[in-house]
C-alpha cells in the first residue's frame, strides 16, 4: 500500500483549495448527509433549471478525501444534464469498486485522481459521501 | 508482568510490511490462544444445547455454560451467580435495564441522569425510556477534562432522580469516574445506579458489592474474550421485580394456551438458546486475566496510558483530550488540522491500528467542539515500543501532510 496512490497532488490541491465551497441563498435543492460511522458531514446545494445543473456548492466537515471528492464532484457536474450527472455517479461508484471505467464517456479529469481510493477500502465511504448527496438531491422533486 | 505477546497469535503478523502495532483495544481487544482454544475444544467435544438434553453432551454443555457464569460472578464479586445474566454485550445489557426496569418504574416527571460523555449505548436507551414514560433526561455537569465534581453532582441530584446511568471509564477521555461515591449520592435520593462498565472491566478489578452498584453492564470482547457475549449484573432484589423482555424457550417454567410463567433468576432473562461457546470463551478470558492478576493488569495499563499521554504531549501539534491523571486505557488526540481519518490511514500503512471518528459519542464530540478525534487504546499486550511506533508514525504523518500540502 502506497500513500502516494491515495494522496495524489490534485487531491491535496482540492483539499486545500476546495472549489465551490459555500452556500446559495436562492431556492436551490439542498441535501445534508453524514457518514454516521465517522462524523463526516456534507451540505450540498444544487440549482437545476430545465434538467440542467447550473450551479453546485457545498459546505461540510471531513477528511482530505471527502472534501476533495466534494470539490471535484461539484466542479464536474456543473453544466451537466441531470441524467448525465446520475450516469457519472454510477461511473464513480464502479471506480470506487476498483473496476476499469470507460472514461471516453465523460471527461473525468481531476476525478481520475481518486481511483487510488479503491485500494483503501476503509476510505471509500469518505470519497462517495458527496456523490450520494448529489444522487439524493437529484431524486428530490425540483 | 507475566504476559507473553506470543500468547496472542494475531499479533504475530505483519501489516503492510510492518510489525502489527494494535492500538485499538477499546474497540475490541485481541484474544489469547487459551480463549481461542477453549471455544474450539467446546465445539469439538462438548457442543450441545443447554438445560434440555438428558444425554451426556447436554449435561457437559450445561455445566460449561453455568461454570462460566460462576466464574463471572466470582470475578466481579457478585453475591450470587443468579445476579449474572448473559447477554450479547454491553448494549444489550443496558437495553435490558432500560426496557425492563426503566419503563416499569418511571413515570412523568421522574428524572434519569446521565452525562454528555456516554457511549450511544448508554444514551439512546434512556432517551427512549424518557419518551415512553414522560421522564426527564438530565445531564450531569462535566468538568473541562470530563471528570465530575461530586459536590456539583450532589447539588444536581434531587428527590426525583430515579436512575443515574453512567460510564465507569470513558471510551474517549479515559476518565475513571468515582462510582462508589456516585452510588452513595443517588442512593441518598432513593434512586439506583446503572454502570456502563465496558471500558473499566478490561483494566480494573471490579467488586460490585463494594461499589454498591445496582446494575453493571459489560462486554466479553473488550476483556480478551470473544464477541457476542456480555453480562448484565443486577442486584437480586431488583432483578426479582423485573419482567423479562424476551420471551420464548429456555426462559419459561409452565406454559399454557393463554398463560405462562417464568423460570427463576437468572434464566428468566435468557430467552432462546444462549451464547454457549461465547460464555465458555469468556470464562477462559477471565482465567487468563486472573493468571496475570487484575492488579498487575491495572498497574500495567495505567502506566502505559500515562506514558502514552506523556509521550504524545511532546509532539508538536498534538492536542490531547481528557485528564492526565485518573485515566486508563485510552489516549484521544488530534494532530494539527490533519483529519483523524488521514492520520489513521497514514499510520495503517506503517502497520499501526488506531481508531478515528466520533467513537459512538456524538454528543461528546460536540461538547469537545470537534467533529472527530483519533484514539489509541491499550491492553496488556502493548508496551512502550508500541507507543514509540505511534509517536514516530505521527511524526511521519506530519511530514507527509506537511509536504503534500506545503
Ligand atoms: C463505554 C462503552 N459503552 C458501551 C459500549 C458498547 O459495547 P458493545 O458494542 O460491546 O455492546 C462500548 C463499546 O464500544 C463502550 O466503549
Amino acid at each position: 500500500m502506497q500513500l502516494d496512490d491515495l494522496y495524489r497532488r490534485v487531491i491535496m490541491d482540492h483539499y486545500q483549495h476546495p472549489r465551490n465551497r459555500g452556500t446559495m441563498d436562492n431556492d436551490a435543492i439542498t441535501v445534508e448527509l453524514n457518514n454516521p460511522t465517522c462524523g463526516d458531514r456534507i451540505a450540498l446545494q444544487m440549482r437545476v433549471q430545465d434538467d440542467q445543473i447550473k450551479e453546485a456548492k457545498f459546505e461540510g466537515e471531513g477528511c482530505s478525501i471527502s472534501l476533495a471528492s466534494a470539490s471535484m464532484m461539484t466542479e464536474a457536474i456543473k453544466g451537466l444534464k441531470t441524467d448525465q450527472a446520475l450516469q457519472l455517479v454510477t461511473l464513480f461508484s464502479s471506480m470506487m469498486q476498483g473496476q476499469e471505467v470507460d472514461s471516453d464517456q465523460f471527461p473525468l479529469e481531476d476525478i481520475e485522481a481518486l481511483t487510488g481510493v479503491a485500494k483503501f477500502p476503509a476510505r471509500i465511504k469518505c470519497a462517495t459521501l458527496a456523490w450520494k448527496a448529489m444522487e439524493k438531491g437529484l431524486a428530490q422533486k425540483h | 508482568m507475566r504476559v507473553n505477546k506470543s500468547d496472542f497469535p494475531i499479533l504475530q503478523q505483519k501489516i503492510n510490511d510492518h510489525r502489527l502495532v494494535y492500538l485499538d483495544s477499546a474497540a475490541t481487544s485481541q484474544k489469547p490462544m487459551s480463549v481461542i482454544e477453549s471455544i474450539e475444544q467446546y465445539y469439538k467435544k462438548d457442543n450441545s444445547n443447554v438445560h434440555r438434553g438428558v444425554h451426556t453432551l447436554g449435561s457437559r454443555a450445561t455445566e460449561a455454560y453455568e461454570a462460566a457464569r460462576e466464574k463471572v460472578a466470582q470475578f466481579i464479586q457478585a453475591s450470587s451467580s443468579k445476579e449474572v445474566i448473559f447477554t450479547r454485550g454491553t448494549t444489550t445489557a443496558l437495553n435490558l435495564v432500560a426496557s425492563s426496569y426503566g419503563r416499569s418504574k418511571l413515570s412523568a416527571g421522574d428524572e434519569i441522569w446521565i452525562t454528555a460523555a456516554e457511549h450511544h449505548s448508554n444514551l439512546i436507551p434512556w432517551q427512549q425510556v424518557a419518551k415512553a414514560t414522560g421522564a426527564k433526561l438530565c445531564y450531569l455537569e462535566l468538568q473541562a477534562d470530563g471528570s465530575l465534581d461530586l459536590e456539583q453532582v450532589k447539588g444536581q441530584l434531587g428527590p426525583r432522580a430515579k436512575i443515574l446511568a453512567i460510564h465507569h471509564v470513558s471510551n474517549v477521555l479515559g476518565v475513571i469516574q468515582p462510582i462508589a461515591d456516585l452510588a452513595k449520592l443517588i442512593h441518598q435520593q432513593g434512586g439506583i445506579i446503572v454502570v456502563d462498565g465496558a471500558q473499566s472491566i478490561p483494566h480494573l478489578s471490579i467488586d460490585v458489592q463494594q461499589l454498591d452498584v445496582d446494575f453493571f453492564a459489560f462486554s466479553g470482547h473488550k476483556m480478551l474474550g470473544p464477541t457476542g457475549i456480555g453480562v448484565l449484573y443486577g442486584k437480586e432484589a431488583l432483578l426479582e421485580q423485573m419482567e423479562p423482555i424476551e420471551f420464548g424457550g429456555e426462559m419459561i417454567d409452565f406454559v399454557g394456551l393463554h398463560e405462562a410463567s417464568w423460570k427463576e433468576l437468572p434464566w428468566k432473562f435468557e430467552g432462546g438458546t444462549p451464547i454457549i461457546a461465547g460464555a465458555v470463551g469468556l470464562g477462559a478470558a477471565i482465567d487468563y486475566l486472573q493468571q496475570v492478576g487484575m492488579d498487575q493488569v491495572e498497574q500495567h495499563d495505567r502506566q502505559l496510558t500515562a506514558y502514552a499521554y506523556q509521550r504524545l504531549s511532546q509532539i508538536d501539534g498534538v492536542k490531547l483530550y481528557g485528564p492526565q491523571e485518573s485515566r486508563i486505557g485510552v489516549v484521544t488526540f488530534n494532530l494539527g488540522s490533519i483529519h483523524p481519518h488521514d492520520v489513521a490511514t497514514v499510520l495503517d500503512t506503517e502497520g499501526i491500528a488506531i481508531r478515528a471518528g466520533h467513537h459512538c459519542c456524538q454528543p461528546l464530540m460536540k461538547w469537545l467542539e470537534e467533529t472527530a478525534t483519533a484514539r489509541a487504546s491499550f491492553h496488556i499486550y502493548n508496551d512502550e515500543q508500541d507507543i514509540e511506533a505511534l509517536a514516530s508514525g505521527l511524526e511521519k504523518t506530519k511530514e507527509f501532510f506537511g509536504n503534500a500540502i506545503g
